[in-house]
């Protein structure tokens, strides 16, 4: 009988519970960002270094583990297969003829795998609708998306080089194929979480289909589909520079600039070129987690990661 | 042990917001949930059941509400509005407050002026004006209960049906939604019907109290709950209610074996 157990009600009229009382109810966390703005970057600020900090430290490290192998471990004459960092910078980024011909060739890359992910995305979106629609649907497809994305992509390269030919339209083709399930596996995922209590709510009050999926599942959806995007982003990246690898032809992208340079036992460019790649892959994940954050992570606390 | 027979006899049919008529409830893996259950609400009448965890009071509601069909018996409701606060307050943690309260309206196509003055109206009933902007995320239990009974609270249902909806916040927070919920009641005057598993949550809420034997749930005894409206917080240390309180204790007890 822990309910009849005394319990000292403060005032005489609780009915209304009072600003300030109700105040006391939010949530430590929130109260920071509820308070002024500059309380709300002393958090971030206190955090800032803890946060910098240790990658910079390992990364120096890494330099220095670079240097080693380049100075103490290769001898002069096989010194072209790690040139020093500061080399790899000199000629790969601060002479202007390199930089100029890698980076067209990098927006050309990213151009096909920007392409190749908005395809991705409304494939793997579409479908992730559909079979949130229909426990058929979904069990009719999802073997064929497994097969699809278990498929090893250097396999089918002679078949897709047959159908789309040898320059760009087959490497947007590789990266929809490697960057589609992700977003669909993650899409659907988010378009099934919603919970049965929230499904009960919108059956109650006689919500239709297409006003389920709008103002529950697809809502609901969000943070999965920006986990899955990010993730498709990295790997359409990835497929651009794989695509660029297998089909040379057309405009040349970075994938084929890096071939060439290290045809061409060009160290320096190469290390460049490769860090480029690698910069730009980082730049595409790191922008879609900010997106990402900006639309659900007022709300969502699994997207602020 | 205090029994009384469940049957309605004496209540008017015709003005039956709810009417139970021998519902049975078996469910396909052959649970037994509900046997044989008769009873009306009628407006300004608030009805609580109590029982044993797994009696079947939450189906009793989901039977209700139309989201579960009962194996026998018929049910008789409106449903074109109905009222319904579940055990979590299932809010949508990507709509603020305000957006929240407007769901329901929203689903029943109310006009967006008319969808406004009702939340506006219900958020501060619940006394959650002020909180409007805030996402769920940010609010306590108990004020995310509050939005959730404002919520309901839009379509001013005739039928209101409570399941468990106190059961997760803590004790100081349950009594005040406790007088709140009776404050709401008085104004609105609907026909409530409140699942829980707190006996004082029970007494001082309802006009009778229901208990419901373990399974298969039966309605085993009925009390009336003698007190007037508006009740004092300070009821809850009368000796009447600790009486009552105890009898229905008993009868639970006697429920659960």
């Amino acid at each position: 009988m822990s309910d009849l157990r005394d319990n000292v009600a403060g005032t005489d009229d609780v009915h209304k519970m009072t600003e300030a009382e109700a105040a006391h109810e939010v949530l430590p966390g929130y109260a920071t960002t509820l308070g002024t703005m500059s309380g709300l970057h002393t958090t971030k600020r206190e955090s800032f270094w803890s946060i910098v900090l240790p990658p910079l430290v390992a990364g120096v490290i890494l330099l220095g583990i670079w240097y080693f192998v380049s100075y103490a471990i290769l001898s002069e004459s096989r010194r072209f297969l790690l040139k020093p960092p500061h080399e790899v910078a000199r000629v790969g980024f601060f002479t202007w003829d390199n930089l100029s011909e890698m980076l067209t060739a990098l927006w050309n890359t990213a151009q096909i795998a920007i392409i190749g992910l908005v395809i991705a995305t409304l494939i793997g979106l579409g479908l992730a609708i559909i079979m949130s629609q229909s426990k058929l649907l979904e069990r009719a497809i999802f073997p064929y998306m497994v097969i699809l994305q278990s498929m090893p992509i250097l396999a089918i390269v002679p078949l897709i080089g047959f159908w789309f030919g040898y320059d760009q339209t087959a490497r947007v083709v590789v990266c929809v194929l490697i960057a589609v399930f992700p977003i669909l596996v993650n899409s659907l995922f988010g378009l099934l979480s919603a919970d049965q209590g929230m499904h009960d709510l919108f059956t109650l009050h006689n919500a239709g289909r297409w006003t389920r999926l709008r103002k529950l599942m697809f809502p609901a959806a969000l943070p999965a589909i920006f986990t899955g995007l990010r993730i498709s982003a990295g790997l359409a990246v990835i497929g651009a520079i794989v695509g660029d690898f297998l089909f040379g032809q057309g405009e040349v992208g970075i994938g084929q600039v890096i071939k060439l340079y290290a045809a061409r036992l060009r160290g320096e460019e190469l290390l460049a070129a490769v860090l480029l790649a690698c910069m730009f892959g980082v730049v595409v994940f790191a922008a879609f987690g900010w997106i990402g954050n900006r639309v659900v992570g007022k709300w969502a606390t699994q997207a602020r990661a | 042990m205090t029994t009384t027979p469940t049957a309605e006899a004496t209540t008017n049919v015709g003005t039956a917001a709810l009417r139970f008529q021998n519902i049975s409830m078996m469910f396909p893996d052959g649970t037994h949930a509900i046997d044989d259950v008769s009873f009306d609400v009628h407006p300004n009448e608030f009805i609580t059941i109590v029982g044993p965890s797994g009696c079947g009071k939450s189906t009793l509601l989901k039977i209700a509400s139309g989201l579960l069909g009962q194996s026998a018996g018929e049910v008789v409701i409106d449903r074109s509005r109905i009222g319904y606060v579940f055990q979590d307050a299932t809010l949508l943690p990507w709509r603020t407050v305000r957006q929240n309260v407007e769901l329901l309206t929203e689903l029943h196509g109310f006009p967006k002026a008319e969808r406004q003055t009702r939340a506006a109206d219900a958020i501060e009933l619940v006394g959650l004006a002020g909180f409007e902007d805030h996402y769920p995320n940010s609010l306590s239990g108990g004020m995310r209960m509050r939005a959730s009974l404002a919520r309901t609270l839009t379509l001013e249902p005739p039928v209101f049906l409570f399941d468990e909806p106190f059961g997760a916040v803590d004790e100081i927070t349950r009594e005040r939604l406790n007088e709140e919920t009776l404050a709401l009641f008085q104004r609105e005057r609907f026909a409530g019907l409140f699942i829980t598993h707190s006996i004082s949550e029970a007494v001082f809420l309802s006009t009778k109290v229901l208990v419901m034997s373990a399974r298969p749930g039966r309605l085993v005894a009925e009390y009336e709950i003698p007190f007037d409206y508006p009740r004092d917080p300070d009821l809850r240390f009368d000796p009447e209610f600790a009486r009552i309180s105890g009898e229905i204790s008993h009868a639970l007890r006697g429920a659960h074996s």
